[in-house]
Formats: C-alpha cells, structure tokens, sequence
C-alpha cells in the first residue's frame, strides 16, 4: 500500500536555513543539505526547500543547492518559491530537484502549470495554495505573498483548476493556522482532497502529535508537512511516524 | 580489490548525479557517460530512469548506446536498469512522448514482455511515494536483496510498469498499485528494478550496495 509521508519543510534564505538551530549535533545547522540529510536519518519521506530569498533575481544560490542536495540526500526533495517561468523550473529539475513547487507564478499564469507538467511531467510538478477562510463560512480564499495580496480567488476553485491544468499535487498552507500551532484546518484540508484526483499535502497549524493524524485521518490528506516542530525538536520524524501509526496509518517505518 | 567501474547510461534526459553519487558512496568507480565506447569497456552498466519510453528509445538507438548496451548485456556484463532503464530491457512499450495512446514502441528486447500504462478511476496515476516490496522465491534468491526484508519500502515515480506477460521466472518483487506488477526482475546478468534506489533512503542504498560488492566484484 502506498504510504503517507511526513515532510519536514526548510526555509532557505541565501542559501542558508532561517529557522532551526535547535536540532540535533549537526557540524552546521544552517545548511539545508545536512539538515535534510538529518531528517532523512530520522525518516522523513521527502524534503520541501523553500527558498524566500527577498531578491528571486539571483537564483544560482538555490541552483546550487539543488544540485548539491542530488549529490548528498538519498530521498525526493522539492524546491519551491521564486519561479516565475518554466526556464526557471527547467534549470531547478536539471540541478536535480525532483519537484518544483509554484506559487504565485501560477495564480498569475496558470497556463504555466500546463507547461511544467508537459516539460517534466505532473510528478514533478506541485501547486503551492495560501488560502485563507472568509469570515465564518466553509469558503477560503487564495492568498499571494505569504498572505499579504488576497486574490479573490476561491481555494478550492483555484486547486481544481490547478490539478485539471497539469499540477501532480496541492501544497495546501492555511493562512489561518500557520504559526499558531492550533492544528491543519481539516475543513479546508478534506474539501481541497475531495475536490482533486492528485495528492495533497496539509501544511500550517501543527502543534500536537494529534494533529498530524487528523490532517490524514480526518483532513484525508495524502501527506502532512511542517517545519517549526521538527526544527526546534518538538517532536522527531520518527516519533509523529510512529504515532501516526498507532492510528492506523500506513507509514514507512523500515528506515 | 579495485573498485568496479560502472557506467551509468547518459541519454540527455535528466539528472544523473545522485545515481552517480549513490554508486560511488557503496564502491564504485561510477561515471555518466553517453559515449557507447565508454559503456562496451566498463565493468557493470547502469541504465537510470528519466523520460518516455518512446523519446528514451529514440535517442538509445540513435546514439549508438541501444547497440554498446545489448553487446554488454550479451557478453555477461552485470546490468541495472532503473525505472525506464527497466521498462527499455523489454521487448515494447507504449509510452509515446505526446502522452497518446498509439503503436507499440519498441524496446531493447533483452527479456520479454511489454510495458504498459497503470490504469485505475479511483488511484491516482503516476504511482508517487513510498511502496512495499514483496519478495519472489527468486527474488529471495537474488544477491541485490541480500539484508531487504519482506515489505520494505521504496520510494516510486512512474505511470508504466511491466505487463503480466513478462515471465514469472524473471520477476524477483512485485508492487501493488492499481494492479499487481513485477516491480524486480532478475536473469542471468540482467537486473532491474522499478523503483528507484538512490531516492530509496538507506533500503535503496542497500541494494546499490549488493549490486556493486555483491555483483559487479
């Protein structure tokens, strides 16, 4: 049976990691490379680089460690943030990322979707989502630069067209919970899962090893990602694996 | 023992680097090359999985590899294929590079069989992620899965897999996703695995590693 995956995600600022210094006897906790490689110790099934470097201009940094990454970490990883055209995608897959991850570009020029997907194929092509709810109702809304633009795009509009366009899986982040470590908005979580035939993976919120469960137990998410409960120890890989588990969850524990 | 030096097939598809990387990490002497000279003297060939079939098969054929690869599998040379690397070894495929359904393209036909596409309404297709390996009583056999237990998973990324007119006495593991395929197969010199072992974790790294100590040496 196919597994669930955990997925630890690094924020990568000028080739260096921004958060997590509290994170095992690495020689250097800023670099992304060992850091994944330590999460890859742990069992992570993949690794998300997210480069927020201010300036996207310079990319050769976030070239580097793509290809550095290919040569060092023995599992999938994706680099997202900052691509703006399909050359720019192309030059991440040929440094070796298995993913891309599109954001904003794609909200912009969805046809971009289409063209990654026929340039690498759907597997290496996910669909990030910012979305953030609208007032109390069951309806989130599409959000661009870390939740500062709103679009006026409904969410689960924006990923079906996503997935109908050529994207091979949903990043889905809630606005809402990211940071408050409340848990994933499982509403938002399992109407974007119902809504798409590709895989989507809950981000935003986690706080409890709880909460991971939920966002495949109840959000039926097909993975589940975080960052800062990894980073600062909260919690090991190895341990949400365990617990998600425990719920009867098909994991990868051989690791 | 000098370490085997193993060519890993470079058909202009992708990138090589961390089957490159893997193979040097458990022994080899491992090189990319697209040059068919570099690949009729090497000790072991790897042919990795990046592409269509149709387009991988094109450029094999055109290059001159199709022949360096079939005179190496013949002469007794240990032999990898990787995910397309392994679907090439067959006799046709029908993954065209426009996605269409169409003819039959035809493969390396060093073992026979076809390679067809995963079909499912309800699974999503391609198979992305972390699957099971069951063990044949070849496979069990087989010295690449020498310390791989029963159930280990792999990580996988494909659309296509073996047909089930592949033979049974080849088939060292198989898969389930939409349908049961051969995700191993075995015979003689000949290795080839569905799944991909430099992005399998240390599992992966384990077969890589029997493939060049146990194999290749």
């Amino acid at each position: 049976m196919l597994t669930k995956r955990v997925i630890p995600c690094l924020d990568v600022k000028d080739g260096r990691v921004v958060k997590g210094v509290n994170f095992v006897d690495l020689v250097d906790a800023g670099d992304p490379v060992e850091l994944a490689r330590a999460y890859d110790a742990e069992g992570a099934d993949e690794v998300v680089f997210l480069d927020i470097t201010a300036t996207s201009d310079d990319r050769h940094t976030t070239i580097d460690l793509a290809s550095h990454a290919s040569a060092e970490l023995r599992i999938p990883y994706a680099v997202g943030g900052g691509f703006r055209d399909v050359a720019g995608m192309r030059r991440m897959v040929a440094a070796g990322a298995d993913k891309v991850s599109v954001n904003s570009a794609a909200v912009k020029n969805p046809q971009l979707l289409t063209q990654a997907a026929a340039a690498f194929g759907s597997q290496a092509v996910i669909c990030a989502i910012d979305a953030k709810r609208k007032g109390k109702a069951d309806e989130w809304e599409v959000y661009l630069a870390g939740g500062r633009i709103a679009t006026g795009i409904d969410a689960v509009e924006w990923a079906t067209e996503a997935a109908r366009r050529g994207a091979g899986e949903i990043l889905l982040t809630s606005m809402d919970r990211d940071g408050t470590k409340e848990g994933f908005d499982l509403a938002l979580t399992r109407k974007v899962a119902r809504a798409v035939p590709i895989p989507v993976i809950a981000s935003g919120g986690v706080g409890t090893l709880e909460h991971f469960a939920e966002g495949v137990l109840e959000g039926e998410a097909d993975a589940v990602l975080a960052a800062s409960v990894f980073h600062f120890g909260t919690f090991s890989i190895r341990q949400v694996k365990e617990y998600m588990a425990s719920q009867g969850i098909p994991m990868r524990l051989d690791f | 023992m000098a370490k085997p030096h193993v060519a890993v097939v470079d058909y202009h598809k992708g990138n090589l680097l961390s089957v490159v990387r893997s193979l040097s990490d458990v022994g080899a002497d491992a090189y990319a090359t697209d040059s068919p000279k570099e690949i009729s003297r090497a000790d072991a060939v790897v042919v990795p999985g990046v592409g269509a079939f149709e387009d991988a098969m094109a450029f094999l054929n055109e290059s001159g590899q199709a022949e360096a690869i079939v005179e190496a599998a013949n002469r007794g040379v240990p032999f990898l294929g990787i995910c397309l690397g392994l679907h090439v070894l067959f006799e046709r495929g029908d993954e065209r590079s426009d996605g269409m359904e169409g003819e039959w393209i035809e493969g390396l036909s060093l073992l026979p069989g076809s390679v067809t596409r995963l079909e499912s309404g309800r699974l999503k297709v391609p198979h992305v992620g972390w699957n099971q390996l069951h063990l044949t009583p070849h496979g069990r056999e087989c010295a690449l899965y020498e310390g791989v237990p029963e159930g280990a998973n792999v990580y996988f990324t494909h659309s296509y897999a073996l047909a089930n007119d592949v033979d049974e006495s080849v088939v060292t593991t198989r898969s389930h996703y939409t349908r049961s395929f051969a995700s191993g197969v075995w015979a003689n010199n000949i290795y080839g695995v569905q799944f991909h072992p430099e992005k399998s974790s240390t599992t992966g790294l384990t077969i890589l590693r029997n493939f060049v100590q146990k194999v290749c040496s």
